[in-house]
């Protein structure tokens, strides 16, 4: 952007090329063939080695060489130490027909899937709001990012007293009989608390981004669509929506990756419970570390990455080139 | 383009030549959403200055009467806040000085020498963080950090630096590219080395961008219960929110400890966070969009 704007910097910039051209000659000259980057034969300063290999060592020792030693004992029988064989697939036949994990996956799926769209509908319908013509406008935005910054373990004990024991004594109070039992001790129900819990701290994210979306588009869309007879309803669906589409897009898969590694809040709230039926991907690979089945949730969560990565694809393919929104 | 519009005000711009109504019925049933939103943690609050008494008559939206700071001072000793809070406070600036100057490293690097194949692909791979979840590599890591003597509140620095390396390192770069060159060359003419322009010119250009990676390094690191619940092994090592696990296996019946433990673990991030909206804010929008 900047580089066109101003004489200055274009004609700084064509000086640098002239700098540049006969330095690369002279290197082609040097070594041979293949002039396909002319400033790649610039020496590259020692300094800017001493800049980047310590983060790609760090990262290399606390990422990737734990990712490969796991994706390494999931084709193994270690229980985490000790002596320990190579077992083939055994794991992973094992995981496609273990009830325990194929319920954890569909609970996992299905609660991502339901908060990302009630995150979406909620963040949606509060950007309109925060940018029509309100009052306590920052105030107002202020606060609704709040829950963004609260710990998720915390404020799910927080609601986890809510739900189990205010909610149950107004309902006492009141004679509502459906609010008397707690929405965590039900095995059928406890995974809506979750959902709720989880939207409660995941909306102002989206919020912010959709806010964003909403501020791009240009007012005089709207005025057009006023002259023309549209109500307000129909620029929201015609109009808005269309517009932010892009926006959409990114809220929903980063909603949805967010979701998919659920843990702190579920620890919180119902600890997996009641029994094991609000148990997340997340705490079966780590209760398999107390377990003794480390080989086996190893695979789990070898598993667990190729759809990691599986979603991420999708992610690339749907938002790219949409960076110009 | 729409981080810079995120902070200023989009409608008062907009309307800036003719005088609008204000749209009331809107601005109700937001504060109404505004109030849910608070609710928690106006309970939070309350129950936290209730005495023993009143924290158990089961009315949780009651105001506290008497004020009472019983809550504050038994939780205090029971979870050993001082020293917990200290580990908190050790791990959150540990990770947020080496996020910054790890990031802020090698992205300038980067940048610098785009045209180079091991830089290009040091980005990519340091941006592959973004695609792991944290459980995947888990057990290999609690397994690594124990046998390393790193199973303390180091460890913990360094893995959460590392998770939060590809965000940081996404914004710095789209950041560095925008500073031009010209900049850099008059430091150089005037001789100053690679080292010295880092710290002279760029590293204050990139203020602002520090600014956003560091508050959400803080927020990252400050309010996590998963990473260190399981890589540090002392409990008396443990951060604030690992601790208050305490409340749901004893004391669970002295609500008004553990609610101002959960105040007092939580107030610096909400503080924090209210000193540096716009970072938080900006912080969002460019890593969506850029991501």
């Amino acid at each position: 952007m900047s580089s066109i704007s101003t004489p200055t910097t274009s004609s700084g910039h064509s000086r640098r090329n002239q700098d540049l051209s006969p330095r690369s000659r002279r290197a082609k000259g040097h070594q041979g063939p293949r002039p396909r980057h002319p400033r790649s034969k610039r020496r590259v300063e020692p300094i800017f080695y001493v800049f980047l290999v310590p983060s790609l060592v760090l990262f290399t020792l606390a990422i990737t060489v734990p990712g490969i030693i796991g994706i390494f004992f999931s084709f193994t029988n270690s229980i985490g130490i000790g002596d320990w064989d190579f077992v083939g697939l055994t794991n992973y036949i094992a995981i496609f027909s273990d009830p325990a994990i194929l319920q954890s996956y569909l609970f996992t799926f299905g609660f991502s899937i339901v908060t990302v769209i009630a995150v979406n509908l909620v963040a949606f319908l509060l950007a309109v709001g925060l940018t029509a013509r309100i009052r306590m406008k920052t105030a107002l935005r202020t606060i609704f990012v709040i829950p963004m910054v609260v710990s998720g373990i915390i404020i799910a004990y927080v609601f986890n007293f809510l739900f189990s024991n205010s909610l149950p004594s107004l309902g006492a109070a009141t004679g509502v009989p459906w609010l008397e039992s707690s929405l965590l001790a039900n095995p059928d129900l406890a995974w809506i608390a979750v959902v709720l819990v989880t939207a409660w701290q995941a909306v102002p994210g989206a919020l912010l981004i959709y806010i964003a979306g909403l501020v791009a588009v240009p007012g005089d869309v709207y005025e057009a669509a006023e002259i023309d007879g549209a109500g307000k309803f129909q620029q929201l669906v015609k109009i808005t929506l269309p517009l932010v589409a892009g926006y959409v897009v990114i809220n929903i898969i980063l909603g949805f990756k967010g979701f998919l590694n659920a843990y702190d809040i579920i620890v919180g709230l119902t600890n997996g419970g009641p029994g094991t039926s609000t148990r997340s991907i997340a705490m079966t690979v780590i209760a398999g570390f107390n377990g003794g089945d480390y080989a086996y949730q190893m695979a789990n969560a070898t598993i667990f990455f190729v759809v990691a990565i599986l979603i991420s694809l999708v992610q690339l393919s749907l938002t790219r080139g949409r960076n110009a929104l | 383009m729409t981080n810079t519009s995120m902070t200023t005000k989009p409608a008062s711009s907009k309307s800036g030549t003719k005088v609008e109504r204000v749209n009331w019925p809107a601005t109700t049933v937001l504060v109404l959403c505004a109030v849910t939103v608070l609710l928690p943690l106006y309970v939070t609050v309350s129950m936290a200055f209730k005495t023993q008494g009143q924290a158990v008559d089961g009315n949780a939206f009651s105001f506290p009467a008497p004020f009472s700071l019983d809550g504050f001072v038994q939780a205090w000793t029971l979870t050993n806040f001082p020293v917990g809070a200290a580990m908190s406070l050790l791990v959150t600036a540990g990770t947020v000085l080496a996020t910054i100057i790890l990031a802020a490293f090698a992205s300038y690097a980067i940048v610098r020498n785009w045209e180079r194949r091991l830089f290009r692909y040091s980005f990519f791979y340091l941006l592959g963080a973004m695609f792991i979840p944290f459980p995947v590599v888990a057990l290999p890591q609690i397994q690594l950090t124990g046998r390393l003597g790193l199973d303390n509140p180091f460890g913990v620095i360094l893995l959460a630096t590392m998770f939060q390396l590809s965000f940081s390192v996404l914004l710095f770069t789209a950041f560095l590219r925008s500073i031009p060159m010209e900049l850099e060359e008059s430091a150089r003419i005037d001789g100053a080395t690679t080292w010295q322009t880092f710290w002279k010119l760029i590293f204050p250009l990139l203020a602002p961008m520090s600014a956003t990676v560091g508050i959400f390094a803080f927020l990252y690191a400050w309010n996590d219960f998963m990473m260190p619940s399981l890589i540090i092994s002392d409990p008396a090592m443990q951060t604030l929110p690992v601790r208050q696990n305490l409340f749901q296996t004893q004391f669970s019946n002295n609500y008004h400890v553990s609610f101002a433990s959960y105040l007092m673990a939580m107030a610096p991030a909400i503080v924090a966070y209210l000193f540096t909206q716009r970072w938080v804010m900006a912080g969002v929008t460019q890593g969506a969009v850029k991501g």
